[in-house]
Protein backbone atom coordinates (compact mmCIF):
# COMPACT_ATOMS: atom_id res chain seq x y z
CA UNK A 1 0.00 0.00 0.00
CA UNK A 2 3.02 2.29 -0.03
CA UNK A 3 3.10 2.53 -3.82
CA UNK A 4 0.21 5.02 -4.24
CA UNK A 5 1.72 7.19 -1.47
CA UNK A 6 5.08 7.14 -3.24
CA UNK A 7 3.44 7.87 -6.60
CA UNK A 8 1.55 10.92 -5.32
CA UNK A 9 4.63 12.15 -3.42
CA UNK A 10 6.88 11.96 -6.48
CA UNK A 11 4.15 13.44 -8.67
CA UNK A 12 3.74 16.39 -6.31
CA UNK A 13 7.50 17.07 -6.34
CA UNK A 14 7.53 16.71 -10.14
CA UNK A 15 4.75 19.28 -10.54
CA UNK A 16 6.44 21.72 -8.14
CA UNK A 17 9.74 21.28 -9.97
CA UNK A 18 7.98 21.79 -13.30
CA UNK A 19 6.47 25.07 -12.10
CA UNK A 20 9.91 26.13 -10.87
CA UNK A 21 11.39 25.42 -14.33
CA UNK A 22 8.90 27.80 -15.91
CA UNK A 23 8.90 30.54 -13.25
CA UNK A 24 12.56 30.75 -12.18
CA UNK A 25 14.44 33.90 -13.15
CA UNK A 26 17.87 32.27 -13.27
CA UNK A 27 18.40 29.62 -16.01
CA UNK A 28 20.55 27.51 -13.64
CA UNK A 29 17.63 27.33 -11.19
CA UNK A 30 15.44 26.17 -14.05
CA UNK A 31 17.96 23.52 -15.07
CA UNK A 32 18.30 22.16 -11.54
CA UNK A 33 14.51 22.06 -11.11
CA UNK A 34 14.29 20.18 -14.41
CA UNK A 35 16.82 17.62 -13.15
CA UNK A 36 14.67 17.14 -10.02
CA UNK A 37 11.58 16.77 -12.20
CA UNK A 38 13.35 14.12 -14.33
CA UNK A 39 14.38 12.13 -11.26
CA UNK A 40 10.80 12.19 -9.92
CA UNK A 41 9.49 11.05 -13.30
CA UNK A 42 12.07 8.21 -13.27
CA UNK A 43 10.67 7.16 -9.89
CA UNK A 44 7.15 7.23 -11.37
CA UNK A 45 8.38 5.05 -14.25
CA UNK A 46 9.67 2.51 -11.74
CA UNK A 47 6.26 2.51 -10.04
CA UNK A 48 4.70 1.94 -13.49
CA UNK A 49 6.93 -1.15 -13.97
CA UNK A 50 9.00 0.56 -16.68
CA UNK A 51 12.41 -0.16 -15.17
CA UNK A 52 14.44 0.15 -18.36
CA UNK A 53 12.82 3.47 -19.29
CA UNK A 54 13.51 4.75 -15.76
CA UNK A 55 17.22 3.90 -16.04
CA UNK A 56 17.42 5.50 -19.48
CA UNK A 57 15.60 8.56 -18.12
CA UNK A 58 18.26 9.07 -15.44
CA UNK A 59 21.20 8.25 -17.72
CA UNK A 60 20.17 10.12 -20.87
CA UNK A 61 17.95 12.93 -19.64
CA UNK A 62 19.23 13.79 -16.17
CA UNK A 63 22.76 12.74 -17.12
CA UNK A 64 23.57 13.68 -20.69
CA UNK A 65 20.99 16.23 -21.85
CA UNK A 66 20.93 18.31 -18.68
CA UNK A 67 24.74 18.36 -18.49
CA UNK A 68 24.67 19.77 -22.02
CA UNK A 69 22.14 22.42 -20.94
CA UNK A 70 24.12 23.43 -17.85
CA UNK A 71 27.34 23.48 -19.87
CA UNK A 72 25.79 25.91 -22.36
CA UNK A 73 24.33 28.10 -19.60
CA UNK A 74 27.74 28.32 -17.91
CA UNK A 75 29.46 28.92 -21.26
CA UNK A 76 27.21 31.85 -22.13
CA UNK A 77 27.50 33.34 -18.60
CA UNK A 78 23.99 34.76 -18.74
CA UNK A 79 22.66 37.51 -16.57
CA UNK A 80 19.33 36.99 -14.89
CA UNK A 81 16.23 37.49 -16.96
CA UNK A 82 15.56 41.22 -16.73
CA UNK A 83 12.10 42.31 -15.68
CA UNK A 84 10.18 43.53 -18.70
CA UNK A 85 7.84 46.57 -18.58
CA UNK A 86 4.56 45.88 -16.81
CA UNK A 87 2.28 46.32 -19.82
CA UNK A 88 4.44 43.93 -21.82
CA UNK A 89 4.35 41.34 -19.03
CA UNK A 90 0.59 41.36 -18.72
CA UNK A 91 -0.08 41.16 -22.47
CA UNK A 92 2.38 38.34 -23.25
CA UNK A 93 1.82 36.42 -20.03
CA UNK A 94 -1.94 36.72 -20.19
CA UNK A 95 -1.95 35.36 -23.73
CA UNK A 96 0.36 32.47 -22.85
CA UNK A 97 -1.37 31.62 -19.61
CA UNK A 98 -4.77 31.86 -21.30
CA UNK A 99 -3.79 29.41 -24.04
CA UNK A 100 -2.19 27.05 -21.50
CA UNK A 101 -5.20 27.28 -19.18
CA UNK A 102 -7.70 26.52 -21.95
CA UNK A 103 -5.52 23.60 -23.10
CA UNK A 104 -5.17 22.27 -19.55
CA UNK A 105 -8.89 22.51 -18.77
CA UNK A 106 -9.67 20.82 -22.08
CA UNK A 107 -7.26 17.93 -21.54
CA UNK A 108 -8.33 17.35 -17.93
CA UNK A 109 -12.02 17.44 -18.90
CA UNK A 110 -11.42 15.00 -21.75
CA UNK A 111 -9.50 12.69 -19.41
CA UNK A 112 -12.22 12.82 -16.76
CA UNK A 113 -14.86 11.92 -19.35
CA UNK A 114 -13.00 9.37 -21.46
CA UNK A 115 -10.63 7.52 -19.14
CA UNK A 116 -12.22 4.75 -17.07
CA UNK A 117 -11.68 5.02 -13.31
CA UNK A 118 -10.11 1.58 -13.11
CA UNK A 119 -6.91 0.53 -11.42
CA UNK A 120 -3.91 -1.08 -13.06
CA UNK A 121 -3.97 -4.87 -13.22
CA UNK A 122 -1.18 -7.31 -12.48
CA UNK A 123 1.65 -7.40 -15.01
CA UNK A 124 3.32 -10.44 -16.49
CA UNK A 125 6.66 -11.69 -15.15
CA UNK A 126 9.57 -9.60 -16.45
CA UNK A 127 7.42 -6.75 -17.82
CA UNK A 128 9.43 -3.59 -18.42
CA UNK A 129 12.85 -5.20 -18.05
CA UNK A 130 15.63 -4.70 -20.60
CA UNK A 131 14.96 -8.21 -21.95
CA UNK A 132 11.30 -7.60 -22.76
CA UNK A 133 11.85 -4.06 -24.11
CA UNK A 134 14.76 -5.29 -26.22
CA UNK A 135 12.71 -8.16 -27.63
CA UNK A 136 9.97 -5.69 -28.59
CA UNK A 137 12.48 -3.24 -30.05
CA UNK A 138 14.58 -5.65 -32.12
CA UNK A 139 12.21 -8.57 -32.73
CA UNK A 140 9.22 -6.79 -34.17
CA UNK A 141 8.15 -3.86 -36.33
CA UNK A 142 10.38 -1.38 -34.48
CA UNK A 143 13.67 -2.55 -35.96
CA UNK A 144 13.53 -0.14 -38.91
CA UNK A 145 12.50 2.87 -36.74
CA UNK A 146 15.41 2.02 -34.44
CA UNK A 147 17.85 2.20 -37.33
CA UNK A 148 16.24 5.45 -38.52
CA UNK A 149 16.75 6.91 -35.02
CA UNK A 150 20.45 6.03 -35.23
CA UNK A 151 20.63 7.87 -38.58
CA UNK A 152 18.81 10.83 -36.96
CA UNK A 153 21.34 10.95 -34.12
CA UNK A 154 24.22 10.94 -36.63
CA UNK A 155 22.59 13.78 -38.56
CA UNK A 156 22.07 15.73 -35.32
CA UNK A 157 25.72 15.30 -34.29
CA UNK A 158 26.95 16.45 -37.71
CA UNK A 159 24.51 19.36 -37.64
CA UNK A 160 25.57 20.44 -34.15
CA UNK A 161 29.26 20.37 -35.15
CA UNK A 162 28.58 22.32 -38.35
CA UNK A 163 26.56 24.93 -36.47
CA UNK A 164 29.04 25.19 -33.63
CA UNK A 165 32.22 25.57 -35.64
CA UNK A 166 33.33 29.12 -36.40
CA UNK A 167 34.37 28.23 -39.93
CA UNK A 168 34.00 24.94 -41.74
CA UNK B 1 1.04 -0.50 -8.53
CA UNK B 2 -2.47 -1.78 -8.06
CA UNK B 3 -4.13 1.07 -6.18
CA UNK B 4 -3.37 3.80 -8.74
CA UNK B 5 -5.12 3.83 -12.09
CA UNK B 6 -4.58 5.35 -15.49
CA UNK B 7 -6.36 8.61 -14.63
CA UNK B 8 -3.94 10.07 -12.03
CA UNK B 9 -0.92 9.29 -14.21
CA UNK B 10 -2.49 10.92 -17.27
CA UNK B 11 -3.54 13.89 -15.12
CA UNK B 12 0.09 14.35 -14.02
CA UNK B 13 1.14 14.09 -17.65
CA UNK B 14 -1.41 16.75 -18.65
CA UNK B 15 -0.32 19.11 -15.85
CA UNK B 16 3.35 18.83 -16.84
CA UNK B 17 2.52 19.30 -20.52
CA UNK B 18 0.45 22.42 -19.84
CA UNK B 19 3.23 23.79 -17.62
CA UNK B 20 5.62 23.34 -20.54
CA UNK B 21 3.21 25.07 -22.94
CA UNK B 22 2.92 28.03 -20.54
CA UNK B 23 6.72 28.21 -20.33
CA UNK B 24 7.14 28.19 -24.11
CA UNK B 25 4.53 30.92 -24.55
CA UNK B 26 5.55 33.25 -21.71
CA UNK B 27 9.34 33.07 -21.33
CA UNK B 28 11.80 35.15 -23.36
CA UNK B 29 14.99 33.21 -22.63
CA UNK B 30 15.66 30.67 -25.40
CA UNK B 31 17.29 28.22 -22.98
CA UNK B 32 14.26 28.18 -20.67
CA UNK B 33 12.00 27.75 -23.71
CA UNK B 34 14.09 24.69 -24.65
CA UNK B 35 13.76 23.33 -21.11
CA UNK B 36 9.99 23.80 -21.30
CA UNK B 37 9.98 21.79 -24.53
CA UNK B 38 11.90 19.01 -22.73
CA UNK B 39 9.25 19.13 -20.00
CA UNK B 40 6.52 18.65 -22.62
CA UNK B 41 8.40 15.70 -24.17
CA UNK B 42 8.67 14.11 -20.72
CA UNK B 43 4.94 14.54 -20.14
CA UNK B 44 4.27 12.70 -23.41
CA UNK B 45 6.72 9.96 -22.36
CA UNK B 46 4.81 9.52 -19.11
CA UNK B 47 1.56 9.11 -21.06
CA UNK B 48 3.23 6.49 -23.31
CA UNK B 49 4.46 4.51 -20.30
CA UNK B 50 1.08 4.77 -18.56
CA UNK B 51 -0.80 3.47 -21.59
CA UNK B 52 1.75 0.67 -21.99
CA UNK B 53 1.15 -0.30 -18.36
CA UNK B 54 -2.63 -0.17 -18.83
CA UNK B 55 -2.58 -2.38 -21.94
CA UNK B 56 0.13 -4.76 -20.62
CA UNK B 57 2.37 -4.27 -23.69
CA UNK B 58 5.89 -2.86 -23.85
CA UNK B 59 5.40 -1.05 -27.18
CA UNK B 60 4.74 2.22 -25.36
CA UNK B 61 8.06 1.89 -23.53
CA UNK B 62 9.83 1.35 -26.87
CA UNK B 63 8.23 4.59 -28.09
CA UNK B 64 9.36 6.37 -24.91
CA UNK B 65 12.96 5.34 -25.68
CA UNK B 66 12.56 6.66 -29.23
CA UNK B 67 11.21 9.96 -27.90
CA UNK B 68 14.26 10.27 -25.63
CA UNK B 69 16.58 9.75 -28.63
CA UNK B 70 14.73 12.44 -30.59
CA UNK B 71 14.89 14.76 -27.57
CA UNK B 72 18.66 14.24 -27.35
CA UNK B 73 19.05 15.12 -31.03
CA UNK B 74 16.82 18.17 -30.59
CA UNK B 75 18.80 19.36 -27.56
CA UNK B 76 22.13 18.99 -29.38
CA UNK B 77 21.02 20.96 -32.47
CA UNK B 78 19.01 23.50 -30.45
CA UNK B 79 21.85 24.31 -28.07
CA UNK B 80 24.25 24.61 -31.01
CA UNK B 81 21.80 27.13 -32.49
CA UNK B 82 21.69 29.04 -29.18
CA UNK B 83 25.50 29.20 -29.09
CA UNK B 84 25.57 30.39 -32.71
CA UNK B 85 22.91 32.99 -31.90
CA UNK B 86 24.86 34.23 -28.88
CA UNK B 87 28.05 34.45 -30.93
CA UNK B 88 26.37 36.55 -33.63
CA UNK B 89 23.90 38.69 -31.67
CA UNK B 90 25.16 38.46 -28.04
CA UNK B 91 21.67 37.64 -26.79
CA UNK B 92 19.51 34.62 -25.99
CA UNK B 93 16.31 36.61 -25.62
CA UNK B 94 13.80 35.68 -28.27
CA UNK B 95 12.32 39.21 -28.34
CA UNK B 96 15.58 40.49 -29.81
CA UNK B 97 15.26 38.21 -32.83
CA UNK B 98 13.05 40.25 -35.13
CA UNK B 99 15.18 40.18 -38.27
CA UNK B 100 12.39 38.64 -40.36
CA UNK B 101 9.79 41.10 -39.08
CA UNK B 102 8.92 43.50 -41.93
Amino acid sequence: MTQPVLFYLFSLVAVIAGFTVVTARNPITSAMALVACFFCLAADYVLLEAHFVAVIQVLVYAGAIMVLFIFVIMLLNLREDLPVPLGDISRRSLFGLGVAGVLGVGIIAALAVAVPHTQFGEVAEGYGTIKKVGEAMFGGPYLLPFEVVSALLTVAVVGAVVLGKKEI
Amino acid sequence: MEAVGLLPVLALSAILFVTGVAGVLTRRNALIVFMSVELMLNAVNLAFVAFARENQVVDGQVFAVFVMAVAAAEAAVGLALVILLFRNRVTVFLDDLNLLKG
